[in-house]
């Protein structure tokens, strides 16, 4: 039988099997060492690879993310932790303009061989600036790939299928899903990226979703079981490039789709997946792609708020009954 | 450190009394004011009342003390999530504060910003931000506004000695040198960005001398001492007020938590962190007023008594208060009143 591991031990052991292999790949972000990382994942790293490869910086995105991107077109293999996607925010530039547009504007004389990892998404309440979700603005890049997922067995053949590949890749994880626990063999395996998982099969309707809005899915699809209502549910894994073909075939056989995405409704993620599913699946829909997003809004801190603003069982159950045309 | 521990001991028994009573009472109601908050802070976050990140001023309410002894009420102010304790010293009352940190709709927001994000137009706190650094420019663009008003008022641009490592510092300096804004920057520097000390981060161990890249007056201030912080502070503004463009100081302080609630500081030791508690500016101000017989026991206790008060009284009033309604999610999103919000 497998062993159950944590989000943060599967993302480490992930990240020190590449080390061991490959001595151009090393670790670079704040707290990544002396203090065993700001969530632990790169716990005892500092002890294994030393200071030459897992590196502590000054809170200074921009300039080490650049470096990553410097180092990465001159051969090595950065991986860039940032504490949370909202600090990336400042490092935009270097991935955005730089990272992801090295290979074509240099006619492929450069590659950026680089991963850009932390979590995203809001994580109790971190209230306006600490909670938002990363996921849409990263993918609408061409030239990045873009992973976000939860579960430890998938983060970990990620990781690893991310640092080997030879384009830039941003993972994102989840401040509040370090320690959620899944098996995972001790024997080496990659996950490809850009592939989605079926979590559950179903056949009245598909919920598609990504990173810990998975798991909100997964319990409105036990709730909905309960009313006699089958939901399969897909976790994209990766976001760009996007699996539209497991989503496809699962419309196919339940005509109802309804996607759960933590990010703002407005061009994200769910707009993707919506309008690709119409323009390829239109003649199996027998109900509109409806979508549950966070809230328009920013995210305030108060209790009241959270719920208001996120995903909820409640809300995906909803908006299933309106897809299947029953009463809420 | 333990080098600024010692000046600063020394500096405690020469120094004659060049204030009067009046601003040392001043400076003692308002470092007890913010020490017994932010207890109270802590533990009504034990209590999980106080939710997300909270970090607290415990250790360098000196410098809240001295800024507001030294500075005008209508002088601008921009500041990091540590903020509680210039907040409350700028005129925020403790009740608007602490329902804030309960998550109240008669919080200082509304119950939106939470321990970060306290704001007030009247007392021109423009804030608490969690982007370590951000407030740098932005506080630079306050004082950029006063500038081009023609007012005579300044902007108090605070930040953390792991903030002075972010691109933002070294533009805004440069803009706010070469363009001679009224800006008076404050670097707080209590020794750790979370786990990280200053000696990690740069070759540039005295912070101050950042600014004489931009030939820009600097200078390294005892933070433990309200006295010193405001002698500094009032010479920095006379500068600024003149006309000459922005100033930069560097306040050592030190803070006795951890980074934030969660962090044990397991990165420095018990010896570092009493070299600090030994020259309390808490304690070694009201010894101070005593020995020198600035006020009485009996006066001191009265503060003691009404401050001990005014804390429950907060605590009352945002444990009392209501719970924001949960549609004020859509207001003050956008100033326009029909916005049409995706649902
Ligand atoms: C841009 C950015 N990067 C990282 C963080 C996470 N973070 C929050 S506080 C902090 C340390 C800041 O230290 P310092 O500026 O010295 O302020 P102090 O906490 O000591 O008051 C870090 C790294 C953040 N909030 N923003
Ligand atoms: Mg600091």
């Amino acid at each position: 039988m497998a062993r159950e591991i944590a989000l943060r031990d599967a993302l480490r052991e992930g990240m020190s099997e590449e080390m061991r292999r490959d001595e151009n790949v090393f670790l670079m972000g704040e707290e990544v060492a002396e203090y065993n990382g700001a969530y632990k994942v790169s716990k005892g790293m500092l002890d294994e690879f030393g200071e030459r490869r897992v590196i502590d910086t000054p809170i200074s995105e921009l300039g080490f993310a650049g470096i990553g991107v410097g180092a990465a077109m001159n051969g090595l293999r950065p991986i860039i932790e940032f504490m949370t996607w909202n600090f990336a925010v400042l490092a935009f530039d270097q991935i955005v303009n730089n990272a992801a547009k090295t290979l074509s504007q240099s006619a492929g004389e450069f590659s950026c061989p680089i991963v850009f990892r932390g979590p995203s998404g809001a994580a109790g309440q971190l209230a306006q600036q600490h909670s938002q979700t990363f996921e849409s603005w990263m993918a609408n890049t061409p030239g990045l790939k873009v992973i976000s997922c939860i579960d430890p067995y998938d983060m970990k053949g990620l990781i690893k299928s991310a640092i080997r590949d030879n384009d830039p890749v941003c993972m994102m994880e989840s401040e509040i899903m370090y320690g959620h626990k899944g098996e995972v063999p001790e024997e080496e395996y990659l996950v490809p990226i850009g592939v989605a998982a079926v979590r559950r099969q179903g056949t009245d309707v598909t919920l598609v979703s990504y990173n810990k809005q998975v798991l909100t899915c997964l319990e409105a699809a036990k709730e909905l079981e309960k009313e006699g209502i089958s939901a399969e549910v897909i976790d994209l894994r990766t976001i760009r490039p996007m699996d539209h073909y497991t989503i496809l075939e699962s419309v196919k056989k339940t005509n109802r789709i309804v996607v759960v995405d933590e990010a703002w409704p407005f061009a994200g993620i769910s707009a993707e997946v919506a309008y690709n599913v119409q323009k390829f699946a239109f003649d199996y829909l027998d109900a509109p792609v409806i979508r549950v997003n966070s809230a328009d809004t920013s995210l305030p801190y108060a209790e009241p708020f959270v719920n208001a603003y996120l995903p909820n069982p409640e809300k995906i159950i909803k908006a299933v009954k309106e897809v299947t045309y029953m009463k809420a | 450190m333990a080098q600024t521990a010692e000046k600063a001991k020394s500096r405690k028994k020469k120094g004659a009394t060049s204030f009067d009573k009046e601003t040392y009472l001043k400076w003692y109601e308002t470092m007890l004011r913010i020490r017994r908050f932010e207890e109270r802070t802590l533990m009504a976050y034990g209590q999980q009342k106080v939710r997300g990140f909270c970090h607290v001023y415990i250790g360098q309410e000196a410098i809240a003390a001295g800024m507001v002894s030294a500075i005008r009420p209508e002088d601008a102010i921009a500041t990091a999530y540590r903020q509680h304790g210039i907040a409350i010293s700028r005129g925020i009352s403790t009740k608007e504060a602490m329902a804030e940190l309960f998550g109240k709709a008669t919080g200082v927001v509304k119950g939106k910003g939470g321990s970060m994000h306290f704001f007030s137009r009247e007392h021109r706190f423009f804030g608490g931000n969690g982007i370590v650094g951000a407030q740098i420019p932005i506080g630079t663009g306050i004082a950029f506004a006063e500038k081009y008003k023609g007012t005579d008022n300044l902007c108090v641009t605070m930040f953390g000695d792991g903030a002075a490592r972010q691109g933002a510092l070294y533009e805004s300096f440069n803009m706010a040198m070469t363009w001679k804004l009224p800006v008076l920057y404050i670097c707080e520097n209590n020794q750790y960005a979370m786990g990280t000390s200053v000696e990690r981060t740069s070759n540039v161990k005295d912070l101050y001398k950042i600014g004489s890249a931009f030939d820009m007056p600097s200078e390294a201030v005892d933070g433990m001492r309200p006295e010193e912080v405001h002698d500094a502070l009032t010479r920095a503004a006379e500068h600024i007020r003149a006309g000459n463009g922005p100033y930069y100081l560097e306040i050592k302080t030190y803070r006795y938590k951890g980074h934030s609630v969660s962090d044990p500081a397991k990165y420095r030791t018990k010896e570092e962190l009493q070299e600090y508690k030994d020259q309390d500016p808490v304690k070694m101000t009201e010894a101070k007023i005593l020995e020198d017989k600035i006020a009485t026991k009996e006066e001191i206790d009265a503060i003691k008594d009404a401050i001990k008060k005014e804390i429950e009284e907060a605590v009352k009033f945002a444990e009392e208060s209501p719970l924001p309604d949960a549609s004020e999610l859509y207001t003050d999103n956008y100033l326009q009143e029909d916005y049409p919000f995706l649902t």
